[in-house]
C-alpha cells in the first residue's frame, strides 16, 4: 500500500467534488457555483499545503513509488522521434529496461530507461522495474551505439534495484553491472542521468554514471532501497521506514553530496499533478545539458567525469595512529 | 612462508576474543582444530580443506615476496550521513578497529609478487565486514593510479559484504569511482587480475570485483550479486546446493579459475607473468 496514496485520498475526494462542480457550472447556465467552487478550491489548497508541504524520508519514497508517477517511457514518448531496439543478442529481451534511438529536440541521442509498469499485470511484464543481465546487456549494445555514432547518451533511473533471483545470479548479475559502469566509465561521448523515480543501488548506478546528473524533487537514490537496506542492517524488512530516514535518500541530500548537478522541482504533490509539466522540465534540462557538453571534447569530457566521482568521499589521514603503536 | 615483515609486525591484529583460545571447530567438518596448526597451513582446515577466512595482513604476507610498501596507510573514514542507528557509525567503525587491528577494511600497497613489481590491495572481513565506504574507494583510486604512473599490474583480493549502508549513497559513488580509475588503467594496457574471496557480493562484486583482465576465485568462496538474505527475502524460493559458490561461477562461465588458497601464490605469479611477458621485437 502506498502510504501517499492513503495520505492524499481527502484531496482526492475533495479534487473529484471539484471537477464534478465545474463540469455543472459549464453545463447548467442557470444557477452561479463560482463562489462553492472557489470556497473549495482554497480548500484543497490549504490541504495540499498540509498533507505535502513536509514529508518524511518514509513518504518521500512513497512519492517516489507513486502508482501515477510518470514512467521511463512517459518521458521517451515526448522526445521528437524515438525507435526502441530489444534483446541483448546473446539470451533475450528484459522489458524492465528500454532502449533505443532517438531525437531529443532535434539532437540525435540513444536512450535507456528502467521501466516499471502501471498495474500488477504490466509490473509482472516488467519485472517492477528490476532489471536481470540480459536489460543490462541491452544497456551495454546502446551505450556503444551512442559512442559509435557520436550522439549523447540519455538515461532515466527508475529502479527498486537490479533483480535479486537465482537466473540473475547464474547468469551474472554483477559482472552485467561491473561490465555496464566500466563502459560508461570510459564512453567518449556525453552522458546525462536522469533519476525520475527510484534509485535503488548498483541496479541504478549501472545506467548513471555520467557526465551531468538530474534528479525529480521527489525521487529517491540510496545505496540499496529501504527494505534491503533494513534486512542486510538489521536483518528486518519491515524496518524500512526507520532505514529510509537513515539513509538520506531525497533529493535535498544528493544534491548536498554534490552527486546530483540539477534537481528539477516538481508541483506540490508530486510529478504526477502535472506530468506534461514536469517532463517537459526535465527534457529541458537534458537538452540544456547535452548542448554545453557537446562542445567539449572527449578527453576533456572524460578527465572530467573522472574528477567528478574522484572527489566524491568523506574520509581523512588520522593524526595518531593508534592502531599503529 | 617469508619472515613477518616489520610493517606487518607492527599492526599485528590484537587476539581475538573467542571463547577458546587454542581450539577452534571448523564449520565444514565439525572437527577440532588447533589454532596454531591453522595459522601454519594458511587458515586452510588440515582435516577437511576447507578455507577459513584470512585477514588482510596475512594474504599480504602469504602474496608478497618481501616488503609491501603501504598506500594510505592512515585514511580513516569520516560519517557523511551522521549515521545513528544501535550505536553512532564512528563507535562501529572504533570498535572494528580495536577489534581487528585495521584502520579500515582494505589494505593498498607495492610489493613484488614472485618477481613481478605489482599494486596490491587486499580487503578485510573483520572489519565492517570487508564492506565499501569512502576509503575503500580511495585507496583503490590511489593504488590503481599508482599502478599506471608505474605501469605494473594492479591485483585486488576481495572479501566484502558489499556497499556500506552507514555511508549510504557515497558508499554507493565509490563502485563509480573505482569504475572510472580500473577503466582509466586499463586504456593505459595495464594488466589488472582480482581475486574473488570469501565472501565477495554486492557493490564490490558489481564494480571491480568483476571488471578485471583476469578473475581468479578462491576455493569455496561465496560470490554473488545479492547476498543470500536478500534474495531469500524477495523470491522466498529454496536456493540450489552450491548455489553462489567458486565453482557454481566457475560452472557458470563467470570466473576465469578456481584455486586452493596453497596454490594461489604460484597461479597468480603465472598469471601475471604471461601478462607482462613482451611479444618478442
Amino acid at each position: 500500500m502506498n502510504v501517499i496514496v492513503e495520505l492524499e485520498k481527502p484531496l482526492t475526494e475533495l479534487e473529484a467534488i471539484l471537477r464534478d462542480l465545474k463540469n455543472r457550472q459549464r453545463e447548467t447556465q442557470g444557477v452561479d457555483l463560482t463562489p462553492k467552487i472557489r470556497e473549495l478550491e482554497e480548500k484543497a489548497q490549504q490541504l495540499r499545503a498540509e498533507i505535502f508541504g513536509n514529508l518524511t524520508p518514509w513518504q518521500r519514497v512513497h512519492m517516489a513509488r507513486h502508482p501515477k508517477r510518470p514512467l521511463a517511457l512517459d518521458y521517451i514518448s515526448r522526445l521528437d522521434d524515438f525507435v526502441e531496439l530489444h534483446g541483448d543478442r546473446t539470451y533475450r529481451d528484459d522489458p524492465s529496461i528500454v532502449a533505443g534511438l532517438g531525437v531529443l529536440d532535434g539532437i540525435p541521442v540513444c536512450v535507456i530507461g528502467e521501466q516499471k509498469g502501471r498495474d500488477t499485470k504490466e509490473n509482472l511484464y516488467r519485472n517492477f522495474g528490476m532489471p536481470h543481465p540480459e536489460g543490462y546487456r541491452k544497456a551495454q549494445r546502446i551505450m556503444r551505439l551512442a559512442e559509435k555514432f557520436h550522439r549523447p547518451l540519455v538515461t532515466f533511473i527508475d529502479t527498486p534495484g537490479a533483480y535479486p533471483g537465482i537466473g540473475a545470479e547464474e547468469r551474472g548479475q554483477s559482472e552485467a553491472i561491473a561490465t555496464s559502469l566500466k563502459l560508461l566509465a570510459g564512453l567518449r561521448t556525453p552522458i546525462v542521468v536522469n533519476v525520475t523515480g527510484e534509485g535503488g543501488s548498483g541496479g541504478a548506478l549501472a545506467i548513471g554514471l555520467g557526465d551531468h546528473i538530474v534528479m525529480l524533487q521527489h525521487s529517491i537514490y540510496s545505496v540499496a532501497s529501504p527494505e534491503p537496506a533494513a534486512t542486510i542492517l538489521w536483518r528486518d524488512a519491515t524496518k524500512a521506514e526507520e532505514a529510509a530516514k537513515r539513509l538520506r535518500l531525497t533529493s535535498d541530500d544528493l544534491f548536498e553530496f554534490g552527486i546530483v548537478d540539477e534537481v528539477i522541482e516538481e508541483p506540490l504533490g508530486g510529478a504526477q499533478r502535472d506530468p506534461e509539466g514536469t517532463i517537459g522540465k526535465v527534457l529541458a534540462a537534458d537538452r540544456r545539458a547535452i548542448e554545453r557538453l557537446m562542445k567539449l571534447e572527449a578527453d576533456t569530457l572524460l578527465d572530467r567525469r573522472y574528477e567528478k566521482y574522484r572527489k566524491l568521499g568523506s574520509h581523512s589521514e588520522l593524526v595518531h595512529d593508534r592502531a599503529a603503536r | 612462508m617469508a619472515p613477518t615483515p616489520n610493517w606487518l609486525r607492527r599492526r599485528a591484529p590484537k587476539p581475538e576474543a573467542s571463547s577458546d583460545p587454542l581450539w577452534v571447530v571448523c564449520p565444514e567438518c565439525n572437527e577440532r582444530v588447533y589454532k596454531k596448526d591453522l595459522a601454519e597451513r594458511l587458515f586452510v582446515c588440515p582435516k577437511c580443506g576447507h578455507h577459513f577466512r584470512l585477514g588482510s595482513l596475512d594474504r599480504v604476507a602469504l602474496l608478497a615476496d618481501g616488503d609491501f610498501h603501504e598506500i594510505g596507510a592512515n585514511l580513516v573514514t569520516g560519517d557523511p550521513l551522521q549515521w545513528v542507528d544501535r550505536i553512532p557509525y564512528p563507535q562501529k567503525t572504533s570498535q572494528d578497529r580495536s577489534k581487528s587491528g585495521m584502520l579500515e577494511s582494505i589494505v593498498v600497497g607495492t610489493c613484488r609478487i614472485g618477481g613481478i613489481d605489482v599494486g596490491l590491495g587486499v580487503m578485510d572481513f573483520a572489519f565492517r565486514g570487508g564492506t565499501m565506504g569512502s576509503v575503500v574507494g580511495e585507496k583503490i583510486a590511489m593504488l590503481l593510479e599508482e599502478c599506471g604512473r608505474r605501469k605494473v599490474p594492479a591485483v585486488l583480493v576481495c572479501a566484502s559484504g558489499g556497499a556500506r549502508m552507514e555511508e549510504g549513497v557515497i558508499a554507493l559513488m565509490q563502485m563509480a569511482k573505482t569504475s572510472l580509475a580500473v577503466q582509466r588503467l586499463g586504456a593505459l594496457g595495464v594488466p589488472f587480475v582480482t581475486v574473488l574471496t570469501d565472501p565477495t557480493t554486492g557493490g564490490v562484486s558489481a564494480s571491480f570485483g568483476f571488471q578485471a583482465d583476469v578473475i581468479i576465485a578462491e576455493t569455496g568462496a561465496a560470490i554473488g550479486f545479492a547476498g543470500r538474505r536478500v534474495i531469500d527475502q524477495t523470491i522466498r524460493q529454496k536456493l540450489p546446493d552450491g548455489f553462489q559458490s567458486a565453482e557454481f561461477l566457475l560452472e557458470h562461465g563467470q570466473v576465469d579459475m578456481v584455486v586452493r588458497r596453497t596454490e594461489l601464490k604460484g597461479c597468480l605469479t603465472n598469471v601475471l607473468r604471461l601478462l607482462t611477458m613482451k611479444v618478442p621485437a
